[in-house]
């Protein structure tokens, strides 16, 4: 039903690509982040909250049309329906049946559900096409509870020396999270750009979000002390200076290695994932029943040879997906 | 155990020198006694003997997870730190236990003569009763080498700020021959009233880079050159009728250079020397290779011994008739110095030769005749200045001699450690020989943390096998390496051995077809073998 091409995944019989990363007539995306959702396209087809996130990120002129969950849309015989994925908003596995076969596509995914994205719904499939961005046993998330009291812990130890709290997180999805769980210690969020920007285009939809304040050259300086601010990964380090005194926290589940947390230079890493950890991969792909899986970026090969050791027939896949995520964290 | 895991997590986490300062002076006033001394002997090298090893620890984790082989390697290779990667893998502990660190110190050394179903036994143990911070770093005092970045100068500051003793003091009242399951800190500090243990050494005098014209040193004459040595630095003590030899490690290596032997008759009484441990024969220090023969061997052969012959090339006396002069300046020292080796009378006994000369510019040019006379450079020490204590800028410079350098293309890539896990960074280079590459030298330093994440993401989409810690590359990225030595080998598969490689840059501008050849680098063996 898909099959691997150099633009991306394709489904001759309804001739689309699902998350391609050269241009193409239609494209079916999973959710908005850049290394999926990828300008140049015809036709954009995705759920409905990921619409405004897409022309936000791609151009108010695209051509992109919403759907709900679970509501089925036919591409000449191919009966294609999205699923919550719990990644982000809006993120969605893809489903696509013909003939009584039925392939999905995961995108990215996590079990937990994070108060914001739709949880998670394992669907049942023949095929199934995952991500393994986490696939190694190493990676074993603790509940969130235990890791925003965690930084809650390092908010407070801050203001104690007097410090502003600067916490990495990505613009979109991981961001909103993070604020949504420590909305609690702080009136208003600072934000960076990139994070106003989504918020904006977020509220507008809509979302009730915790109240925030874009720092602006103009931001006076004793708008910073004991504020919590956040930034994404790829803010400089130059523009943090006016916040001085502050500490700078990461939020990724890179940050479970020691030795990544410590090339960053920062002060503190908190293991927060909007992905599956290894138990949740593989409980992802338990619940599907597929005979067969496609295993995309991430430690792809070494994943696809443990289900394979399952009995689960599985086979790598190379994709252009996952360059964000990698990229954000070894270029900061 | 809770604080000690809490210390090396706020240590390893912080790139503020102060804040590693705080940590640890708060840790030294307030864990309990035993544990501030462990804490000294494991952050300043002195780890207990191994108890259990690598692979039980490695074994014990797969029984206990239950994963195959290939995939703990896996992870092993991507976390890059045995401890961590099974203090990561362990099931969350279910009969949590708060020890200090040495009582887990001590049960870990009482383990030595304990059969293997009894280490088993207490390591399946410990790991249930400790979270995963603990039993990081307890299985870090198993494996060893704490790599958090906490310097001998660091602990030495640390510790002169909670019991109040310049750092000078206590630099020297913390080194050389202690255990610490018998002395505690205390006795370590009161040890200089009441008289220290014969062997002990005094902190090494360590030099900067000159990184400046030497016109900026001031005029000539207040400045004695040396040639720096590629040997190893140590120390030679003759005290109370006993000789000890240590290394800049401070390792005790007496036994393993039996030349020296002959030192403890003919050396006076209340002696230390400073200086090169080198092999040398016919007046002339040979290349490092062969120094390299005799490094980390217990026992040593006849065969070893005629070929690799050491000598201790002076070049500073620190102590002499048992009181310690290093407060009097270079000039004097070298004085004392010259007629003790007069003295003594031994062909394993040299003076490092002081190199005449009037002008900084008849240095220079003599500079650069360093390699001829196996060495790689010049040491500049300020004839007024006194011996101190660890790297201080100011009174003694190093000035070495650019490195050889060829252009090489990467074969090979293998994931780092430490802070470099999950990342490309380990890499083999090969140049050309007719059609084939023949890999030559691993370089693993050079690139900036820019360069590493680029490199990184080429060979994580240039790779040609998936399995195992070693990637092969398509070789198109050319690389200069930077090299200070180079001698014959047997054991590599390219005739050639490198001393010190790196990489001096990522050569983007240069096509694999302009790489250097094999016979470029035997050319260069014929000119520079020692």
């Amino acid at each position: 039903m898909i099959t691997f091409t150099n633009s991306g995944l394709y489904c001759a019989a309804g001739d689309f690509y699902i998350d391609p990363w050269k241009p193409v007539t239609r494209a079916v995306i999973t959710h908005a982040h850049s290394d999926h959702a990828r300008l140049g396209s015809r036709y954009y087809l995705c759920e409905n909250a990921t619409v405004p996130l897409l022309q936000l990120r791609l151009g108010q002129d695209i051509n992109v049309q919403g759907i709900a969950y679970n509501e089925a849309i036919y591409f000449n015989g191919v009966k294609v329906t999205l699923h919550p994925a719990g990644h982000i908003i809006g993120s969605a596995q893809i489903r696509l049946e013909k003939d009584g076969e039925v392939w999905v596509v995961s995108g990215d995914y996590k079990l937990e559900n994070d108060g914001l994205s739709s949880p998670f719904e394992p669907v049942k499939c023949h095929t199934f096409i995952t991500e393994s961005t986490f696939g190694l046993p190493i990676y074993r998330w603790a509940p969130q509870e235990e890791i925003f009291s965690g930084i809650g812990q390092w908010v407070d130890d801050n203001r104690q020396s007097g410090k502003a709290s600067v916490l990495l997180a990505y613009s979109l999805g991981k961001a909103q999270r993070v604020m949504q769980h420590l909305q609690h210690k702080t009136e208003k969020f600072l934000v960076h750009g990139a994070i106003a920007n989504t918020h904006e285009a977020l509220v507008h939809n809509g979302w009730k979000l915790p109240p925030i304040e874009h720092i602006t050259p103009d931001t006076p300086k004793s708008a910073f002390p004991n504020s919590i601010i956040i930034a994404p990964p790829s803010a400089d380090v130059s523009w943090m200076k006016k916040f001085s005194p502050y500490a700078l926290g990461i939020c990724s589940g890179w940050m479970t290695v020691r030795g990544n947390m410590r090339r960053q230079n920062a002060d503190a890493g908190f293991a927060l994932s909007d992905h599956a950890d290894w138990p949740g991969l593989l409980s992802a792909v338990k619940a599907t029943g597929a005979e067969k899986v496609y295993v995309t970026h991430g430690f792809s090969s070494v994943f696809a040879r443990y289900l394979h050791e399952q009995g689960i027939a599985a086979e790598e896949v190379v994709t252009a997906y996952g360059e964000e995520e990698n990229g954000n964290i070894v270029n900061n | 155990m809770q604080q000690f895991a809490k210390l090396v997590q706020v240590i390893s986490n912080s790139t503020k020198t102060n804040e590693k300062l705080a940590a640890l002076s708060e840790y030294f006033a307030t864990a309990p006694g035993h544990d501030k001394t462990w804490v000294l002997a494991l952050f300043t090298g002195r780890r207990p003997k191994r108890t259990v090893n690598t692979t039980q620890l490695k074994n014990w984790c797969i029984q206990q997870t239950g994963l195959p082989e290939w995939l703990f390697d896996e992870s092993y290779h991507t976390v890059g730190d045995l401890g961590e990667t099974i203090a990561l893998l362990l099931p969350p502990p279910t009969d949590r236990k708060a020890a200090p660190l040495h009582y887990w110190m001590e049960q870990l050394l009482q383990l030595d003569k304990a059969d293997e179903p009894t280490k088993e036994q207490f390591i399946k143990h410990a790991w249930n009763s400790l979270d995963e911070s603990e039993r990081f770093v307890f299985n870090k005092l198993i494996t060893g080498g704490f790599r958090i970045g906490v310097s001998q100068k660091m602990m030495v500051n640390a510790m002169a700020k909670t019991w109040d003793i310049p750092p000078a003091t206590l630099s020297h009242m913390i080194i050389g021959n202690w255990d610490p399951r018998e002395a505690t800190i205390e006795d370590l500090l009161h040890l200089h009233t009441t008289g220290a243990d014969a062997s002990r050494p005094y902190p090494f005098y360590l030099a900067y880079p000159l990184e400046t014209a030497p016109e900026e040193l001031g005029p000539p004459e207040e400045w004695q050159a040396e040639w720096k040595w590629d040997g190893i630095r140590g120390q030679i003590i003759k005290r109370e009728g006993k000789l000890f030899v240590w290394s800049r490690g401070e390792e005790l290596i007496t036994e393993k250079f039996p030349e020296y032997q002959p030192l403890t008759n003919a050396l006076p009484d209340g002696v230390v020397l400073d200086g090169e441990i080198l092999t040398y024969a016919n007046n002339t220090p040979l290349p490092f290779q062969t120094l390299q023969t005799r490094i980390g061997r217990k026992t040593i052969t006849k065969k070893q011994l005629q070929e690799a012959p050491v000598a201790f090339l002076a070049y500073d006396l620190l102590e002499w008739e048992s009181a310690d002069i290093r407060d009097y300046p270079l000039s004097q020292r070298r004085a004392l110095l010259e007629s003790i080796v007069q003295q003594v009378q031994q062909p394993m006994l040299q003076l490092s030769p002081v190199i005449t000369f009037q002008e900084w510019q008849q240095l220079a040019a003599l500079r650069d005749e360093a390699r001829a006379h196996v060495s790689e450079g010049v040491m500049l020490k300020k004839l007024a200045a006194s011996y101190q204590v660890g790297r201080k800028r100011g009174d003694w410079w190093k000035w070495k001699i650019d490195p050889f350098t060829v252009d090489a293309v990467m074969l090979y890539a293998q994931k780092g450690h430490g802070r470099r896990s999950n990342l490309y960074t380990d890499y083999t280079f090969a140049v050309r020989d007719g059609d084939n590459l023949v890999p030559f030298a691993k370089a693993y330093s050079g690139l900036t943390d820019k360069e590493i994440a680029e490199v990184d993401s080429w060979i994580k989409r240039h790779s040609l096998e998936k399995f195992g810690p070693v990637r092969t590359v398509e070789p198109l990225q050319v690389f200069e390496i930077a090299f200070e030595g180079i001698a014959a080998s047997n054991r590599h598969k390219s005739g050639i051995a490198l001393r010190f490689p790196r990489i001096a840059r990522w050569r983007k501008d240069k096509p694999v077809a302009e790489i250097n050849t094999l016979d470029d680098l035997k050319k260069l063996l014929a000119l520079h073998q020692g």
